[in-house]
């Protein structure tokens, strides 16, 4: 078991190596407009040096002046140190600026994945027990809604119902303007309010599939010989259903689940760009459109780190449930 | 035919008692058999009837759409526009004789003369007299000596001033003027007016050269010249409350509207002039105002209402705006002018109305479905090639070519796609690249990111396919690699890649919908759902117009939805395990 998971983690830094790899060269070949703009601003002042020594000191001071792969390899080394640089347009080291925002996104994330659980699971359950009934219909049509929806519009959608017609929330932003005015316990209050709509749309979006993983594992396990072994017992449907089937159904959802942990950490750009969440995904959302490189660097290799780590967890989960993969 | 009752029978249902007969079966094709249970589904069966609906919609729908996917329609909209000025004349208007002149610097002078209370004032040289007729009313006379006077002891010498004889006449009309304490008299139609200097008097011959007053005349027509003449009599008129003066023979008759301070002239009974304290002047030039129109804004001004209705130019009645401009009234009537329809709602010419560019709403989503819709076939079948490719030959060969291939695409599925779009938007926007290169480039990189899952699945299909024994006896008669992979393992792959292709088709017009709607998937002037409801991002658009941005975000959940049912209903259908 242990050699299995150090070669998993081997392999994973492996595939972090090259991926962070192929991101930088993609990073490199954007237009440094920001280099040569803020090369241009410099050099307007009072006895500053010329434009074209400005540019290659920036493009030194953010190791842009060498070629691709030794640029590379410069960036990792500091990345090893945990620094990631500054950012370009939040003027504050990438990590900081990072730790500064990633807890709304991961309240957000945890507040619609325990949502999601919620739901999802009996549903699923639910709607595989009776299979072609209309609950098993409806329950279907809500995940493949939920599953086809388009973030941006559910998100436009709810907006135009509760911000502009019923107007219960606020348009954007994750305090109000009476923020500052209130107790502790107002503005945490304050907050959740603002985190509803974006809970509901990151909830309704991902729900589905969920939903569908839980009723087809159950089917699964429902169609096994031990199901209709406990029922020619004579066991209780009830008791086959949620003593029998369910248990063995949780192993492959807690997998699942296991393995999108990482995934809270990770925002969730659209529908936080939407409402204006400070999140990680609205910030880098706006270093991505702006060009800042160092922080679009940090966000798209710890997303990869983030996915990797998942796939990780979803491994061990296996081999731990499953003692057949662990032989490979 | 055949009466025979038992015959008949038979032809239909067999006798015998076997179960496995094959009178009793019926043998359907593994093809039908998939579709008899694709068609049960109800589910499938309504995706199938959204997709078809939906390329209808777009692909036949833009023919049919009368209008192109990027015609601005226009429409004319009525916009106030200002047409008159009108204000109570405060200044003199100064009216010169035909064959006088009175120089610009004269009317300064008159004024300070008035203001003083002088009888005379010169300007440029000359002398002039004036004569208060009436109120605001002032006639100006050129004063040109003819002799001075000197009376001493009753007895008056005459000296000769200017060129004219001092005839015996004048002489006897001074005398009679003086003695009746007159300042004019008149001789020989000629009239004369003496002024007091000192001992000395000065006769001097007085024309009227101009007069001054603050009342406006308006012709009723645009061709009628009011000469000096006409204006003084009806001024003198006016003075003296006649109700008819005389002009070239020509006889006028003048009235007075109860409750305004315009007098109407009228000739042969036709309104032919106005006199009025009023000045209206129209914005443009070459503009003629009617005086029905003049005495309309007059009476509005009177009665303090802010709009009119009068005769237009055309004799039509139209509605003006009056408003005040500190002592200045302002007239304003609606112009016509062209402007983008935009945001027009659902009408009988626009089903569901137009966008911010004044384009038919339907038809844009008519083309943006068929734009959606391409881009997901196309960068399915990029994503189907790469993945059966690298998949089959992975999953064909094993060992060290199947490790480098899975790590290959471990890489690629880590790269996190969304960023990378929108890196590539943003860049793509730098370059100011042409829109629809930018259709070809987003199906490129969504192809290229995308073909991991299926050349994983296409491996997984192939490992177990390549143990089983059909494969061996491809083997055994010696069928070419190339052939055994293409033609005897990738067709048996098909029915799941089918599934995940169709699935996978929601799952890019999602992606690609949401790129278009961040601004940086497919732009104007092309046309997609997703930038169809990128429109949103002007809080007025979500707030005031729902028929810009629902629709397309219906379209895009139905489509998807389509296709997600399609393909669970195909997954049921191809792989019947689940069913009980």
């Amino acid at each position: 078991m242990k050699k299995f998971i150090v070669r998993r983690v081997l392999l994973g830094a492996m595939i972090l190596f090259f991926v962070s790899m192929i991101i930088y060269s993609i990073e490199r070949s954007l237009p440094t407009s920001y280099v040569e703009g803020r090369a241009r601003d410099m050099s307007m002042k009072q006895g500053a040096k010329p434009y074209d020594e400005l540019v290659a000191e920036l493009n030194a001071s953010y190791g842009l002046d060498k070629p691709v792969l030794e640029g590379y390899f410069v960036w990792l080394g500091k990345a090893f140190h945990g620094e990631f640089g500054e950012s370009w347009i939040f003027h504050q080291p990438v990590t900081k600026k990072f730790s500064s925002v990633i807890w709304y996104s991961f309240v957000l994330a945890l507040a619609s994945f325990l949502l999601e659980i919620i739901i999802a699971i009996p549903l699923g359950i639910i709607s595989a027990t009776k299979q072609y009934s209309k609950v098993d219909y409806a329950v279907t049509v809500f995940a493949l809604i939920g599953i086809s929806l388009p973030s941006f519009f559910f998100a436009t959608i709810l907006k135009w119902i509760f911000s502009i017609n019923l107007k219960w929330v606020d348009l954007y932003g994750i305090v109000s303007r009476m923020h500052e005015s209130y107790g502790s316990v107002g503005k945490v209050l304050d907050m959740a309010q603002h985190l509803i709509l974006p809970v509901i749309t990151l909830t309704i979006v991902s729900v589905g599939s969920l939903m569908r993983y839980t009723r087809t594992n159950m089917l699964e396990v429902l169609n096994a010989d031990y199901i209709r072994t406990a029922r020619a017992k004579g066991v209780p449907e009830k008791k086959v259903v949620y003593h029998h089937a369910f248990r063995n159904t949780l192993i492959p959802i807690i997998t699942i689940l296991g393995s999108t942990l990482p995934n809270l950490f990770g925002g969730a750009m659209i529908t936080e760009t939407l409402f204006q969440i400070p999140g990680i995904g609205y910030t880098s959302y706006q270093a991505l459109t702006q060009g800042d490189i160092p922080f679009t660097m940090f966000y798209m290799v710890f997303l990869a780190f983030l996915t990797l780590t998942g796939n990780l967890i979803a491994d061990i989960l296996y081999a731990v449930a499953d003692p057949r993969v662990r032989v490979n | 035919m055949s009466t025979d009752p038992t015959k008949k029978k038979d032809d239909h249902v067999s006798t015998s008692q076997a179960l496995d007969d094959e009178q009793r079966v019926k043998v359907l094709s593994p093809g039908m058999l998939v579709a008899k249970r694709f068609f049960r589904n109800k589910l499938a069966v309504a995706g199938l009837v959204i997709l078809v609906t939906m390329f209808v919609f777009s692909f036949i729908g833009g023919m049919v759409s009368p209008y192109g996917e990027s015609q601005v329609f226009r429409k004319t909209d009525h916009v106030w526009k200002d047409y008159a000025g009108a204000t109570y004349n405060k200044a003199y208007i100064f009216e010169t004789a035909d064959g006088s002149e009175f120089p610009a610097a004269g009317q300064q002078k008159f004024i300070l003369a008035t203001n003083k209370g002088d009888a005379t004032f010169e300007a440029d040289g000359v002398t002039y007299g004036l004569e208060n007729k009436g109120e605001d009313y002032w006639a100006i006379y050129s004063a040109e000596p003819v002799a001075t006077v000197l009376t001493l002891k009753g007895k008056s010498t005459y000296k000769p001033a200017g060129d004219a004889e001092v005839t015996d006449d004048i002489k006897d009309g001074y005398e009679e003027a003086v003695s009746n304490d007159e300042d004019t008299f008149e001789v020989d139609g000629i009239t004369y007016s003496i002024e007091k200097s000192g001992r000395e008097n000065l006769i001097t011959i007085s024309g009227e050269v101009a007069f001054a007053t603050k009342k406006v005349f308006s012709a009723g027509t645009s061709d009628a010249q009011l000469g000096f003449e006409f204006q003084q009599l009806a001024l003198d008129a006016l003075e003296n409350g006649e109700t008819s003066f005389e002009c070239d023979g020509v006889k006028y008759e003048m009235s007075t509207v109860e409750g305004e301070t315009a007098t109407e002239i009228t000739k042969d009974g036709e309104v032919y002039a106005t006199v009025s304290g009023l000045l209206v002047s129209p914005q443009a030039n070459g503009v003629f105002l009617s005086l029905s129109f003049k005495e309309a804004v007059e009476q509005a001004i009177t009665e303090k209402a802010s709009t009119f209705t009068a005769l237009n130019e055309n004799g039509e009645e139209e509605t003006y705006q009056l408003q005040t401009k500190n002592t200045q009234y302002v007239v304003r009537n609606q112009k016509e002018t062209t402007v983008n329809d935009t945001y027009a709602a659902p009408s009988k010419k626009h089903w569901v109305g137009t966008d911010g560019n004044g384009m038919d709403m339907l038809t844009r989503l008519m083309y943006g479905g068929r734009i959606s819709l391409m881009i997901g076939f196309v960068v399915i079948i990029i994503e189907g090639i790469i993945g059966i490719l690298i998949g089959g030959i992975s999953g064909y060969f094993g060992g060290w070519v199947d490790t480098i291939l899975m790590r290959v695409v471990d890489v690629v599925i880590c790269i996190p796609a969304m960023p990378l779009y929108i890196i590539i938007g943003s860049v793509m926007d730098y370059y100011k690249i042409d829109p629809r290169i930018r259709i070809y480039a987003l199906c490129a990189i969504l192809g290229i990111v995308g073909w991991p899952s299926i050349a994983r699945m296409v491996r997984g299909q192939i490992l177990s396919l390549r143990e089983q024994e059909f494969m061996v006896a491809t083997e055994a008669t010696g069928v070419r690699v190339s052939r055994r992979i293409f033609r005897h393992l990738i067709p048996n792959v098909i029915p799941q890649l089918i599934v995940i292709a169709t699935m996978g088709l929601g799952d890019v017009i999602l992606m690609e919908a949401t790129l278009s709607f961040l601004g940086i998937g497919v732009k104007f002037p092309y046309a997609s759902w997703g930038n169809i409801v990128n429109a949103v991002n002007d809080v007025y658009v979500l707030t005031n117009f729902w028929f810009v941005w629902i629709p397309a975000g219906f379209l895009i959940l139905l489509t998807v939805l389509g296709f997600n049912f399609v393909g669970d209903g195909l997954r049921d259908a191809f792989d019947p395990k689940m069913k009980r």
